[in-house]
């Protein structure tokens, strides 16, 4: 734990408002300069576009573009950075596969996901399963929010064509423990494809996709310190290789004459139009700040914050606050959702807001979660590295007062 | 300027006219789905006059607070009167600024007592 938080002075945020206690990056990240200046850097000295022009500014951004790439895929664990496709987000990526695998799904085959998915790994094969007219099934999952593997024979079977899910809750904190998850599921399911949505654990933990064997992975630049609108979708290439694009236009053909039009190989076919280019040079710098920290750093100080967290939130409230999610440390990120007396999470969070305090109240995009555990809304603190131990010392006093306020 | 201004505190733990009203002639449910604001209105109307105005209901304090208000207002007020009520006229009643994404907790009282209005109107018609 760090007594003099270290990484702050990296985010120009807390420059304008030395005030904000931020716990909310969970929905977004904070942007380090350097993030804000290699957007800029694009923006001023390279301004043009990729993959098209011969003259050599237009050369250096596809070679910039093709740089950040293979980072991506280093960084992800990819062996081959044909594998990594450009998106606007994760929910981009998310619709993308889902579109990409329409063709793959025959009359008998079903579709699975959990129900602590997010809507946006959720929607997609909802509609692809009432499309494709096949069965959509839920995975339940523990008291504690993990995943029930025990029941897991009753949802995979030998049809079974896409599962999905998340490396890390949105709401619970869950980590899901992918290594021993997806065995499982390939043994059950042995034709199904595995798409996992990594949106909460990209700046959290070490993502290896060659490792966790998956399929698909989706995740967005901006909870990673970079900016919003570019995502990464991961394919594995031989299946990447079988599939058809579903996005037409500039920038991924070979022969648009043909009868049979002619694609551009991975990864540019399913890369229509221009790319979100100064995102992508931001991207690339992201990564390089999440590095230069190092992921190992980064998950030692959000444990110890979230530990101090959950003991203080405990310590101070008893019964009166329940906190979701599992007990065991080991499996909870820096996401902690709460439900405190009978206090709206609106108003706690409205409160928290006037007080400088941003935190996310509602479902969080989670319905059917929340309709399962009963509840309507919850409130959300997720942590990052900027956060400290006196951002959470001053939330307790300030929750102490909402319960005066309320109760 | 906070929102919980000591008035809709006040309103929110001590509700005016909580409760079911057996006779009721004009009755509607009405939620906002993505917060979790819930409430339910009986009125009996006598003579094209609200006589009596009772709400049940779970959620924000804005939303339970604006019922409570709302209920306190309206009652013996002249059905046409209560019709013509406006966004306006509840954030003059709540006399607080409220964000677009509050504005929906604050006004569902009232889109409420419409609605149960509007449900016996349209009961009338088909007779």
């Amino acid at each position: 734990m760090f007594s003099h938080n270290i990484f702050k002075k990296h985010f120009p945020l807390f420059s304008h408002h030395p005030e904000l206690i931020y716990l909310d990056s969970g929905a977004t990240a904070l942007k380090p300069q350097q993030v804000i200046d290699a957007e800029i850097d694009y923006l001023s000295h390279y301004s043009t576009n990729s993959a098209r022009g011969l003259y050599p500014l237009a050369e250096m951004v596809t070679e910039k573009i093709e740089s950040v790439r293979e980072k991506v895929a280093h960084f992800i664990g990819a062996k081959d950075a044909r594998e990594i496709i450009f998106t606007s987000g994760t929910t981009g990526s998310l619709n993308l596969v889902s579109q990409l695998l329409n063709t793959q799904i025959s009359p008998d085959d079903n579709i699975v996901t959990t129900l602590m998915e997010h809507h946006s790994n959720f929607l997609p094969w909802k509609e692809l399963a009432r499309a494709k007219n096949v069965d959509f099934r839920i995975l339940p999952l523990t008291r504690e929010g993990v995943l029930d593997t025990e029941n897991f024979k009753k949802y995979l079977d030998e049809k079974t064509k896409i599962v999905a899910l998340s490396a890390i809750s949105n709401v619970l904190g869950t980590i899901t423990p992918l290594e021993q998850i997806i065995p499982l599921v390939r043994t059950l399911s042995p034709h199904a494809l595995i798409v996992v949505d990594a949106a909460q654990a990209v700046a959290h933990e070490t993502i290896d996709v060659t490792k966790w064997d998956v399929d698909f992975l989706a995740f967005s630049g901006h909870k990673m310190f970079g900016p919003t609108g570019i995502g990464i979708l991961y394919g594995r290439k031989n299946i990447l290789e079988t599939l058809t694009p579903v996005c037409f236009g500039g920038g991924m053909v070979l022969d648009a004459c043909a009868t049979d039009t002619l694609y551009k190989d991975i990864p540019a076919r399913f890369e229509a139009g221009t790319l979100h280019l100064s995102g992508i040079f931001a991207l690339g710098s992201a990564l390089d700040f999440i590095q230069s920290i190092g992921i190992e750093k980064i998950r030692e100080h959000e444990q110890s914050l979230t530990l101090y967290t959950i003991d203080r939130l405990k310590k101070t409230f008893a019964e009166n606050i329940t906190i979701l999610g599992p007990q065991d440390h080991d499996l909870r990120s820096s996401i902690i959702s709460f439900v405190f007396k009978d206090i709206h999470p609106h108003d706690i969070a409205s409160v928290l807001g006037e007080h400088n305090i941003c935190v996310r109240a509602g479902e969080h995009c989670t319905m059917p979660l929340h309709q399962s555990l009963g509840i309507d809304a919850t409130t959300r603190l997720s942590l990052s590295i900027y956060n400290t131990r006196e951002d959470i010392d001053t939330l307790i006093d300030v929750l102490k007062k909402i319960q005066t306020m309320f109760c | 300027m906070s929102l919980y201004q000591e008035v809709i505190l006040d309103h929110y733990r001590n509700p005016r006219n909580q409760g079911n009203i057996k006779n009721a002639t004009h009755s509607a449910h009405a939620s906002n789905i993505s917060c979790g604001d819930k409430l339910h209105i009986d009125i009996i109307v006598k003579n094209d006059i609200i006589e009596d105005v009772r709400f049940l209901g779970s959620g924000c304090a804005i939303s339970q607070a604006s019922a409570s208000l709302l209920t306190e207002t309206i009652k013996k007020m002249p059905v046409e009167k209560v019709r013509a009520l406006q966004s306006k006229d509840i954030l003059e009643l709540l006399n607080i600024q409220l964000s677009p994404t509050r504005l929906k907790c604050g006004l569902l009282s009232l889109e409420t007592v419409k609605k149960a209005l509007d449900t016996q109107r349209e009961k009338k018609e088909k007779m």
